[in-house]
């Protein structure tokens, strides 16, 4: 089932992304409503970063497209923040929580300028917000991966955006600081921010979210808690029903065919 | 000694351009090369070096000049061109990254050994010396190179420092920075204009084959010694520049000395020093930190072993002979000597004739240990439901790591008991 809305944060219209030829996408189309928290629930490998990093225009699309506040993506960077998944990026490399923090303020047009002290009031702001405003001074590859995880969240919120993706903002989190996350996200949520995250725990997602997208290669679902969360949504996205998609896409590689024409 | 004199003096014309000519040169490399090392792209800088020869050699033959300004010219010419086909290889094909740059790496090279064979072979009088960009010459460096170069290090020097914001945050996160808007593909372009530079004036002094250590080794140095990006680049340049420096001394004092592997070779060394001394990253500090702490760990079980005797006889204080700790805990017999004479240096025991006891800070001290082992041994039985009898190993070990703070949250957590699961007694 899905559900469309109007005037939504986010449009992905017949979106298909392939790899090396492989769809993990296809023909995704949806849309969530401003100042909701929403989820996005799948397997592993079933897309689901895939999708954050084609709205963010990361990666080439095959087809179709994701418009923010009804724009294109380019013309809302600015409104629009992501949190990459943790194992992204090398946290040996030599900077500190507060540095990583400050890349939140970078901007197009100040990215030559000298920080500001605004900028630091922002970053020390983002840090306290997420408990970890000891830890400016430290040197990223010395946090554990939950501390690491918030950094990433810090970051965002030093950003400012009206629109947070974040993928896997809870991967190797305690649960103390998820349930502090998920009231902090929560407290966003109130102040009109829109949220898209990606998430594993189904009971949390269940307890914390009003808005859910289920993803596995093709959308299974997407709606409002109450329409879409089911027995047989999670069957059907989790199941393993997927064999013909599967094949057909193994296909597409082996015979380099395109997946749109 | 005159010749050291004479060699840092400058006085000698000639060396003096090779120095700072040298210095320069690692300059370049090293600025270039930390940002290379930082985004994973080591290997790439390998490529560039050995595509430039093609370059080189097709230069000289359209133009027949030795000028440097031109050889560099096509030097930038096919340095570049092995980017964008390891680019275009990777993403047009399912060839990865690593392959990509050994195909780009050999076919270049390849094509350059061959033109520079039909060069040595030709009958152009002033062919002699192109070889010099194999391995290098930096004694060969002259007033007019001198000044190219110290322009290509005002380029580099410029630009990293005005882009050094957008240049950190394409190595730590380029995703990140292509979310933001950043024009990123921009940022990698003029990255990788000033490698090229960097690596097209820096064989001039090492060398093709030796021109990705002389841009990566600086970098893996420096790395051991900061967790700050500004320090890090400013000791690359320091690393590289006393390299530099030194290969060219060796080859100024000792005839017959190449100058571009005595660089390498001493960069080299400092690299592989930084990896043994360096502070808490070097071997050698982590072993010095993992020999403290047996060390610890001896002297408080000699101390426990002390306080198990008097629990026995229930007098803390009499003096005992080191057989009695034997018999009490296994040391060895150099080992228990060892820790008994630092603990009287540290006040805790006190020994004569071949007796010790244990001194008033050594109870207290002896204790404090006790108490965290029988802690440890109840909270473990009591909020980790482990059985009596697979509890004391654990505790033997987390014994000498619980700090003051831990201990108080044990103590309040438990409520102060009394005895441990064995029903030992908890002294306070
Ligand atoms: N750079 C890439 N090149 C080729 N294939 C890729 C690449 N990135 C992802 N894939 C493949 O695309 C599919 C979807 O990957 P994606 O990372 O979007 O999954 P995911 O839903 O985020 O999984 P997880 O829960 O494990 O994070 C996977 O089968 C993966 O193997
Ligand atoms: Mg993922």
């Amino acid at each position: 089932m899905i559900i469309q809305v109007e005037n939504p944060a986010l449009e992905v219209h017949d979106m298909t992304v392939s790899y090396d030829r492989r769809p993990v996408l296809w023909g995704v189309d949806f849309s969530i409503p401003k100042g909701h928290l929403t989820c996005v629930l799948g397997p592993n490998g079933s897309g689901k970063t895939t999708l954050i990093k084609a709205i963010m225009d990361l990666v080439p699309k095959n087809s179709g497209y994701a418009k923010i506040f009804d724009q294109d993506i380019d013309d809302v960077r600015d409104k629009v923040s992501y949190i990459p998944q943790r194992g992204s990026v090398d946290w040996d490399f030599p900077a500190s929580v507060m540095d990583v923090v400050l890349m939140g303020r970078y901007k197009k047009n100040n990215i030559f300028n000298r920080i500001s002290r605004t900028d630091r009031i922002n970053a020390e702001i983002a840090l306290e917000k997420v408990g970890m405003k000891a830890f400016a001074k430290r040197q990223i590859s010395q946090l554990s991966g939950g501390q690491q995880q918030r950094v990433f969240i810090a970051r965002a919120l030093a950003q400012e955006a009206e629109f947070y993706l974040m993928d896997e903002p809870f991967a190797g989190v305690d649960a103390a600081t998820e349930n502090a996350i998920l009231n902090l996200l929560k407290e966003m949520k109130d102040e009109g921010k829109t949220i898209l995250l990606i998430h594993h725990d189904i009971q949390t997602a269940y307890d914390y979210f009003d808005w859910f997208v289920f993803l596995n290669t093709r959308l299974i679902a997407s709606g409002p808690k109450e329409t879409v969360f089911s027995e047989k949504t999670l069957s059907d996205t989790y199941g393993g029903k997927l064999s013909l998609l599967t094949t057909v896409g193994e296909l597409l590689k082996e015979k380099k065919l395109p997946v749109r024409e | 000694m005159g010749t050291f004199i004479d060699f840092i003096s400058l006085s000698d014309p000639t060396s003096r351009y090779v120095i700072i000519g040298i210095i320069l040169l690692t300059i370049n490399a090293s600025l270039v090369g930390s940002f290379a090392f930082l985004r994973k792209k080591s290997l790439i800088g390998d490529a560039v070096a050995h595509s430039v020869l093609p370059g080189i050699c097709l230069a000289f033959l359209l133009f027949q000049t030795k000028n440097l300004f031109i050889l560099l010219g096509g030097a930038a010419i096919t340095g570049w061109l092995s980017i964008l086909s390891i680019d275009l290889i990777t993403a047009h094909s399912r060839i990865k990254a690593d392959a990509a740059i050994g195909i780009a790496l050999s076919v270049f090279f390849a094509l350059g050994i061959v033109l520079l064979t039909i060069i040595q072979n030709s009958a152009i009088a002033s062919q002699s010396g192109l070889d010099h960009f194999l391995f290098g010459k930096a004694a060969s460096i002259t007033r007019d190179d001198v000044r190219y170069f110290a322009i290509v290090t005002l380029i580099i020097t410029a630009v990293i420092i005005i882009f050094y914001k957008p240049f950190k945050l394409i190595s730590f996160n380029q995703d990140f920075a292509v979310s933001i808007g950043l024009p990123v593909r921009f940022y990698e372009f003029i990255l990788s204009i000033i490698t090229v530079m960097s690596i097209a004036v820096g064989i001039q002094a090492v060398g093709v084959v030796l021109m990705a250590a002389l841009l990566i080794t600086p970098a893996a140095a420096a790395r051991y010694w900061t967790n700050d990006l500004r320090i890090m680049l400013i000791l690359a340049v320091v690393v590289s520049a006393i390299g530099g420096v030194g290969g060219a001394y060796i080859s100024y004092s000792a005839t017959n000395m190449p100058t571009g592997p005595w660089i390498i070779v001493i960069i080299s060394c400092i690299a592989f020093l930084s990896f043994a001394f360096a502070p808490n990253r070097g071997i050698v500090s982590k072993m010095w930190i993992q020999y403290q702490n047996r060390k610890q760990i001896l002297l408080e079980n000699i101390l426990k072993a002390f306080y198990h005797v008097g629990e026995k006889d229930n007098s803390f204080l009499e003096m005992r002979k080191p057989e009695d700790i034997l018999n009490r805990r296994e040391f060895s017999f150099s080992k228990l000597s060892e820790g008994l004479n630092k603990l009287k240096r540290k006040g805790l025991l006190e020994k004569q004739n071949n007796e010790w006891k244990l001194s008033s800070e050594g109870l207290s001290e002896a204790k404090r240990i006790i108490r965290l082992h029988r802690l440890w041994e109840l909270y473990l039985t009591q909020y980790l439901n482990i059985a009596e009898d697979h509890v004391h190993d654990d505790a033997e070990a987390i014994e000498h790591v619980l700090t003051p703070e831990i201990e108080a949250q044990l103590e309040k957590l438990l409520d102060f008991p009394s005895t441990d699961p064995h029903g030992k007694e908890i002294i306070y």
